[in-house]
C-alpha cells in the first residue's frame, strides 16, 4: 500500500511538473491581458511534433550512443522551445494584437479558431511520410515517441517503487526552468515590467513601460515554456498525438485556475496539485473517470473560490 | 397569414413554403445529380439542418441574447438525446415513444441547465466559459462510463420512429415505402418545431424579458438599477436554452435512431455550434439559421463535392490525409472564426439594423 502511494506520488509529481510548465503559459498571458489563450495547448502539441520530427531526422532511438542521445535531446529542447516561443509570438502579433480593444469575446473566439487551425496542422503533420510517423498512412493515429532514456530503476531492480532516469530528468529540468523563470520575473528589468503591467497596464504605460513589448515577451516566454514542456512530456509519456494539446491544455488551464489565474507561483502549485490528484484518481477511482474528476474539481473551485488558492480576490471585477 | 407576413416579413414565410414543398419536388437534388452524378439527398441533409438549427437557436438564446458565454451546449444536447434514448428503447420498461420523449427531454434539459446555472451564472464571462466547458466534458465522461445506463460507447438504440396516424403515414409514404415516410415525417416534424421555435424566440425578443436581455448585455449595473434582476433573467435564459438544446437532442436521437456514442457530444461539437452563431451573427436568429445551414452544408454537401474534385485532380483514389477535404474542416472553420472576428464581428447576417445601431453606440460609449 505504501509502495503504491509512493509510486503515485512520484507519477503525480512528474505529471504535475508538465502541467505546471504549460499552466505558466496560460497564467502569464492571463495575468497581463485577462485573456484565455485557448491555442496555448496546441502550441505545446506542435512543439512536440517538432521534437518528434527531429528525433526521426536524426535517427535517434534507444540503441543510439549516449553522446548522440544527449546531443539530440539538447537539440530537441532548444528547437521545441524556440519553435513554441516564436509560434506563440507570431500568433499574438497576427491574430490577437489587432483585437486588444475589441470586446472580450473577440480574442477568445479567435483563440479557439487558432486552436482549430493548429490542430489541423498537427493532423497533416502526422501524415508526413517519415518513418517515425508510421509512414504517414494514418495521420490521425498517435505517434510513438522513442524511449530515449534507459528504462532502469534507479532504486534497484528489487524495489517496488520505480524511479526511472526520465522521472529525474522531468523533475530536475522543470525545477531548473521554473527557477530561471522566477529569476527573470523577480530580478530583471523585464520581469519588473511584466509584474507592473499585470498589476495595471495603463499605469505601467504611464511609467514609461512599453506594454506591447512586455506582452510580446510574455507570449514568447510562455510559448517557450510550452515547447520545453512538450519535449519533457514526449520523453515521459512516449506518445505524441495531434489532439494532445487540447486535453493537456485544458488540464494545465485548470491547474492555473486552481492556483489562482494570473499568479505565477500559483500555476506551479496548481500544476503539482492537479498532477497528484490525477495520479491518485487514476489509481483509486479509475483512469476512465480522470477528466470528470479533474473538471469536477475545476467547477467546484470556480464556484466556491474563483480566485483560486493563491489568487487575491481584489482583481475580480464585476 | 397576412398577420404573419406583416410581423415577420415575406422572406421567412416564403422560405417556409419552399421548405414545405421541397421533399415532394427536390429540384436541387435533381440538378446536382444531373451535374455531378452523385445523389446528395438534400432533403435528408435538410432534416439535419433543421435539428442543428434548433440547437444553434438554443445556444443563441444563451450566448447571443443573454450574453452568457457557454462552451458546453453539447452536454444539454446529449441530455436530450439520452433522455429520449432511456425513455424509448426496448432495454427499458418506459418505452413511451417519441411523443412522450419530446415532452420530457426538454424538461430534463431544463433541470440540468437550472442545476448548473444557479451556482455558476454569477461568475464573470470567461470563468463561466470554462465552467460550462468543464461541465460538457464531465457529462461526456459520465455518459461514457455509466455503461449500465447508457450502453457506453455503443449508445442506446434503436430509438423508434415517431408514431403517426395511419392516414398521415400513408400520405407521406410514396408507394408504401415506409423508410421515405419516416424521413418525411421527421422532416416535417423538425420543420414545424423549428418554425415554432423561431416564432417563440421572435416574440421573446420583443417581450419584457427580451428587452431585459438587451439591457443586461449593454450595462448590467444600469439594468439592475431599473429593476431588472440579473441573476433571475440570466438563469431563465440559461435554463430555457438548455431545454431547447435537449429538445434538439430528442430529435437528433430519433432521426439517427440511436443516441450515438457519448464522444459525439464533445467540446468540438459545442464549438461547432458556437461557430454557426459567430459566422451567422451572434444574437441574430436568422444568422443562427444561416450559420447552421452553412456549417452542415459544408460538411455534407460542399466537402464531399470538393473531395471528389480533389481526387479527380490528383488522378484516382489518393489515401493521403490532405486529399480528403473533410480533413480540412478545422482549418476552414478556424480561419472563418479568426477572420470573422477581425473583419466582421457582427456576423454575415446580423439581426435588424436597430440592433446594429445599438451595438455601435455601445461601442462608442
Amino acid at each position: 500500500m505504501l509502495d503504491t502511494v509512493l509510486q503515485q506520488l512520484l507519477i503525480g509529481l512528474t505529471n504535475g511538473m508538465v502541467f505546471a510548465l504549460v499552466a505558466l503559459g496560460y497564467t502569464m498571458v492571463y495575468g497581463i491581458l485577462e485573456f484565455i489563450n485557448f491555442a496555448h495547448g496546441d502550441v505545446f502539441m506542435l512543439s512536440a511534433f517538432v521534437s518528434l520530427t527531429l528525433v526521426g531526422a536524426l535517427g535517434l532511438n534507444d540503441q543510439s550512443s549516449a553522446g548522440a542521445l544527449a546531443g539530440g535531446l539538447v537539440l530537441c529542447i532548444v528547437a521545441s522551445s524556440v519553435f513554441g516561443g516564436l509560434l506563440n509570438l507570431t500568433i499574438d502579433r497576427v491574430v490577437y494584437k489587432p483585437l486588444r480593444k475589441a470586446p472580450k469575446l473577440a480574442p477568445l473566439v479567435s483563440a479557439i479558431g487558432v486552436s482549430f487551425i493548429l490542430q489541423n496542422v498537427g493532423l497533416f503533420w502526422g501524415g508526413m511520410s517519415m518513418q517515425i510517423f508510421g509512414g504517414g498512412g494514418q495521420a490521425a493515429a498517435p505517434k510513438a515517441f522513442p524511449n530515449l532514456l534507459p528504462a532502469t530503476n534507479l532504486l534497484g531492480a528489487s524495489s517496488h517503487v520505480t524511479l526511472q532516469p526520465k522521472d529525474v530528468l522531468v523533475i530536475g529540468a522543470s525545477l531548473v526552468v521554473m527557477s530561471a523563470l522566477y529569476g527573470i520575473v523577480q530580478f530583471t528589468k523585464l520581469g519588473k515590467a511584466m509584474r507592473a503591467t499585470a498589476q495595471d497596464p495603463s499605469a505601467a504605460r504611464l511609467m514609461g513601460i512599453d506594454v506591447d513589448q512586455v506582452v510580446s515577451a510574455t507570449f514568447l516566454i510562455g510559448g517557450a515554456l510550452g515547447g520545453f514542456a512538450s519535449v519533457i512530456y514526449s520523453l515521459y509519456i512516449n506518445t505524441v498525438h495531434y489532439q494532445m494539446g487540447y486535453q493537456n491544455g485544458l488540464y494545465a488551464f485548470t491547474a492555473a485556475v486552481v492556483g489562482g489565474i494570473g499568479n505565477i507561483p500559483g500555476a506551479v502549485l496548481g500544476g503539482l496539485l492537479l498532477g497528484l490528484v490525477r495520479a491518485f484518481s487514476d489509481q483509486f477511482i479509475g483512469a476512465q473517470w480522470q477528466p470528470a474528476v479533474l473538471f469536477g474539481i475545476l467547477i467546484v473551485i470556480l464556484v466556491f473560490r474563483p480566485a483560486g488558492l493563491l489568487g487575491s480576490t481584489a482583481r475580480e471585477k464585476v | 397569414m397576412a398577420a404573419l407576413l406583416k410581423k415577420f416579413g415575406g422572406l421567412p414565410v416564403l422560405a417556409l413554403v419552399v421548405l414545405a414543398i421541397y421533399p415532394f419536388a427536390p429540384v436541387v437534388d435533381w440538378a446536382l445529380e444531373a451535374a455531378t452524378g452523385q445523389a446528395l439527398h438534400i432533403d435528408r441533409q435538410l432534416v439535419n439542418i433543421f435539428i442543428f438549427s434548433i440547437l444553434a437557436l438554443a445556444l443563441n438564446l444563451q450566448v447571443g441574447q443573454a450574453g452568457l458565454l457557454q462552451l458546453g451546449i453539447a452536454a444539454f444536447f446529449a441530455v436530450g438525446a439520452f433522455t429520449t434514448g432511456v425513455l424509448t428503447v426496448e432495454k427499458y420498461p418506459f418505452q413511451i415513444g417519441f411523443w412522450g420523449a419530446i415532452l420530457i427531454s426538454p424538461l430534463a434539459g431544463a433541470i440540468g441547465g437550472f442545476l448548473l446555472g444557479a451556482p455558476t451564472l454569477r461568475l464573470r464571462g470567461d470563468y463561466l466559459a470554462i465552467v460550462t466547458l468543464g461541465f460538457g466534458e464531465v457529462m461526456r465522461i459520465v455518459l461514457l462510463n455509466l455503461e449500465n445506463i447508457t450502453d457506453g460507447p455503443r449508445g442506446l438504440n434503436p430509438v423508434p420512429a415517431p408514431w403517426l396516424p395511419t392516414l398521415v403515414r400513408d400520405a407521406m409514404s410514396p408507394a408504401g415505402d415506409a423508410s421515405i415516410g419516416t424521413l418525411r415525417a421527421m422532416y416535417f416534424l423538425a420543420l414545424i418545431v423549428l418554425a415554432a421555435t423561431v416564432v417563440c424566440l421572435k416574440l421573446l425578443e420583443r417581450s419584457r424579458i427580451g428587452r431585459a436581455f438587451v439591457a443586461l448585455r449593454e450595462d448590467e449595473l444600469a439594468a439592475s438599477c431599473m429593476g431588472i434582476e440579473p441573476a433571475r433573467i440570466k438563469l431563465a435564459a440559461f435554463t430555457g436554452g438548455a431545454a431547447l438544446a435537449a429538445l434538439a437532442g430528442c430529435f437528433y436521437a430519433t432521426n439517427l435512431t440511436t443516441t450515438a456514442e457519448p464522444n459525439t457530444y464533445d467540446f468540438n461539437y459545442s464549438i461547432m455550434v458556437l461557430c454557426c452563431l459567430i459566422i451567422g451573427g451572434l444574437g441574430s436568429i436568422r444568422g443562427a439559421l444561416l450559420g447552421a445551414a452553412l456549417l452542415l452544408g459544408f460538411d455534407n454537401v460542399i466537402s464531399p463535392l470538393l473531395t471528389r474534385l480533389l481526387q479527380t485532380a490528383l488522378g484516382g483514389e489518393s489515401t493521403h490525409v490532405m486529399a480528403s477535404f473533410s480533413n480540412w474542416r478545422w482549418i476552414v472553420f478556424g480561419t472563418a472564426l479568426v477572420v470573422m472576428m477581425r473583419l466582421r464581428p457582427e456576423g454575415l447576417w446580423p439581426s435588424s439594423p436597430q440592433a446594429e445601431e445599438l451595438h455601435e453606440s455601445a461601442g462608442e460609449a
